[in-house]
């Protein structure tokens, strides 16, 4: 539990399940072997360490801070999600499991179950709502090049929420056999902490890869937050250095003056969803609301239990970024730096933005370029208005 | 302390025969066609009465159980609604158990401790709480318990030797032995199996089993009843429910008829597999 959030709210069909996985994890984490054959696969097949990249143009335009970007982009599959997969591959295989099932918004956390189920050889079946699989064909595509079986979920919005649900009752049904790769650092105990663990290495890497550049640690750290997996991941290594101010940045939709946003955080409160007390936004009545925002992958309701601990003691600041200001930074990123970035990470740069001019010239942000744009485009040449 | 639910099922095993436990969403369609339909199930043949609180993400339910909730939040349903149908029951009839079932999130929202002061004023007797397995029980379960009200834990075909105990542990008023893995509504159990998973959980505990998922014919009501000390049929009724509705989704003049007369069938069914 982190404080009163975490926990395991889940039917009882899944919890001999989930007991196991607890008991497989703690066993795998003090395995020198284990954690010797992921480090290879890091390295070899994911391309870690991902490099920290100085975006020199983009810190001389902003006037202020120097920019730093960890660039999990350029992982194999295109986001960080990877290293989380490979993770819980390794633990499904040790469980004796059979088949993989996933949940997937924005799709990069299906494509990289997808691909780490072909390369161990399990079948592989994802969740992903309706509206998701539309906006994010090129995902989809992927997915099913790898030899995964995408359902289109159309309950609800048809977004992460609603692929979520019907992936519980999938896995509720086929819990003999099935291994469920949850993609971010949410659900019932110990996948929030199993994940942050596994996506702990991005902080990890940042950490020796500032003392080499710059002979010190980053003044500030800034993540996109959706579920919240490569914000803990970048975080979470970080938590103890006081001095080093820490933001989230949620998804800000067209204003939170409206429906149409993801900020749990900021406009949410507490409660009980797939398997885990957080954050959530939710009416009077404690019904779950769809949210809404231009990136499938911050399109979620809800939020890690462990980032409702640190809004709560303080040590981390959640901000919310809209739609037209991450539209904005996404450009500014193609045409100042080289990089296309994906849509949830420009959140996070939006607040770079926003955050670098105030500060000074030899302060340092390290940003988490969690993933590429290539899967996105459609969707912003769609809210530009280029026909393609 | 003994609560409804327990003389019920005293009463019963007098009789010699298992209990007919029907679920149906609170507040499907419409909040007075579904208080109406909650009243004629007693004179219907139901012995004990599970009100389901409709919540947008039930994890554990197939689609019918799903649709109910949505149309009855559509219509504008609520959780203080729900126990003012309890409330109004209770005007007739002082008999009949009344079990609240749903998803955690709303009675958290509502505020767990008055949800249980209200539901308890109401005249509600227990709780069936999905996603509130034993290892949460200091949420609800009890205080519960602390109120004198009954909560009852689902068992599922997972619930092994080594989880058993736990699973009884502060259960109360009778066990749900959910005889599948998977969602609300799907294939029917095989009533031997179903037989030996029951004498299995009752080496071990005195309280009642009542069985449930995928029960939908009078047949099957008294197959099943034949190894258990209830039946619960849900999905079934829900349905009766759903293909009754006009095409713009509205109660017509056979819904109340359409659930209680299966719940008469049903009542045969259970009435049959007495000893």
């Amino acid at each position: 539990m982190f404080g009163i959030f975490g926990g395991r709210f889940v039917a009882e069909t899944l919890m001999p399940n989930i007991l196991e996985l607890g008991e497989a994890w703690e066993k795998a984490k003090k395995d020198p072997e284990f954690q010797k054959e992921l480090q290879d696969l890091n390295t070899h097949y994911t391309g870690r360490p991902s490099p920290l990249y100085y975006a020199e143009r983009l810190s001389e335009h902003l006037g202020g801070a120097k920019i730093y970007f960890k660039r999990d982009e350029l992982n194999h599959t295109g986001s960080h999600k990877i290293n989380n997969c490979l993770g819980q591959i390794l633990l499904a295989r040790r469980m004796g499991k059979t088949r993989i099932i996933a949940e997937t918004g924005a799709g990069q956390h299906g494509v990289a179950s997808a691909t780490v189920a072909a390369r161990f050889g399990y079948p592989c079946e994802v969740y992903m709502g309706a509206k998701d699989v539309h906006r994010q064909a090129p995902n989809v595509f992927r997915m099913k090049l790898l030899g995964a079986e995408v359902h289109s979920v159309t309950a609800g919005a048809g977004t992460l929420k609603d692929a979520m649900n019907e992936a519980l009752r999938d896995w509720v049904t086929n819990v003999e056999d099935t291994y469920y790769l949850i993609g971010t650092a949410a659900g019932p105990h110990p996948y929030p902490e199993l994940v942050r663990d596994f996506q702990s290495v991005i902080g990890n890497e940042v950490r020796e890869q500032m003392m080499a550049a710059e002979g010190r640690l980053p003044d500030m750290l800034i993540a996109a937050v959706g579920g919240g997996s490569n914000a803990i991941g970048l975080f979470h290594p970080f938590l103890d250095d006081e001095g080093i101010e820490i933001v989230g940045v949620e998804a800000g939709g067209k204003g939170l003056d409206t429906e149409e946003h993801c900020a749990s955080l900021t406009a949410g409160r507490p409660g009980v969803l797939h398997g885990n007390r957080t954050y959530l936004l939710q009416d009077d009545e404690g019904q779950i609301l769809e949210g809404a925002s231009i990136s499938a992958g911050l399109d979620y309701p809800g939020i890690g239990p462990e980032h409702s601990w640190l809004k709560e003691s303080g040590r981390v600041t959640y901000v919310p970024i809209g739609d037209v200001e991450a539209l904005d930074a996404f450009q500014l990123l193609c045409k100042l730096e080289g990089i296309i970035p994906a849509l949830e990470p420009s959140h996070a740069l939006a607040e770079v933005i926003k955050r670098a001019p105030t500060m000074a010239k030899d302060q340092i942000i390290v940003m988490n370029l969690c993933g590429r744009g290539d899967k996105d485009v459609f969707t912003v040449g769609e809210a530009l208005g280029v026909e393609m | 302390m003994t609560t409804r639910i327990d003389t019920r099922f005293e009463a019963l095993k007098k009789e010699g025969r298992p209990a007919l436990v029907t679920f149906l969403t609170g507040g499907d369609p419409d909040f007075g066609t579904s208080l109406a339909i909650i009243k004629g199930l007693p004179a219907a043949g139901a012995d004990v009465i599970e009100i389901g609180m409709p919540f947008s993400d039930p994890m554990a339910d197939g689609p019918s159980i799903q649709a109910a909730g949505l149309r009855s939040l559509a219509n504008g349903h609520t959780m203080e609604k729900t126990l003012s149908m309890v409330k109004s029951f209770r005007e007739d009839d002082n008999e009949t158990p009344i079990v609240l079932m749903g998803y955690y999130n709303p009675i958290y929202s509502y505020g767990a401790e008055k949800f249980l002061d209200d539901a308890k004023e109401a005249g509600v007797d227990g709780f069936i709480i999905v996603d509130l397995p034993a290892e949460m029980d200091d949420e609800l379960c009890i205080p519960s318990i602390e109120r004198g009200l009954n909560f009852i834990r689902l068992a599922t075909p997972t619930t092994d030797e080594k989880r058993l105990p736990r699973v009884l542990t502060n259960t109360s008023g009778f066990l749900y032995y959910v005889s599948i893995n998977g969602i609300t509504g799907m294939a029917a159990p095989e009533p031997g199996g179903v037989a030996r998973s029951v004498a299995h959980i009752k080496a071990s505990t005195d309280i009642p089993i009542c069985v449930g998922f995928g029960v939908r014919s009078a047949e099957q009501a008294e197959a099943i009843g034949r190894a258990a000390d209830g039946v619960v049929v849900g999905t079934a009724l829900v349905n009766a429910v759903a293909d009754s509705l006009d095409d713009e989704g509205l109660a017509t003049g056979s819904t109340v008829s359409a659930v209680t007369s299966l719940v008469a069938e049903l009542a045969v069914g259970v009435r049959a597999a007495g000893r």
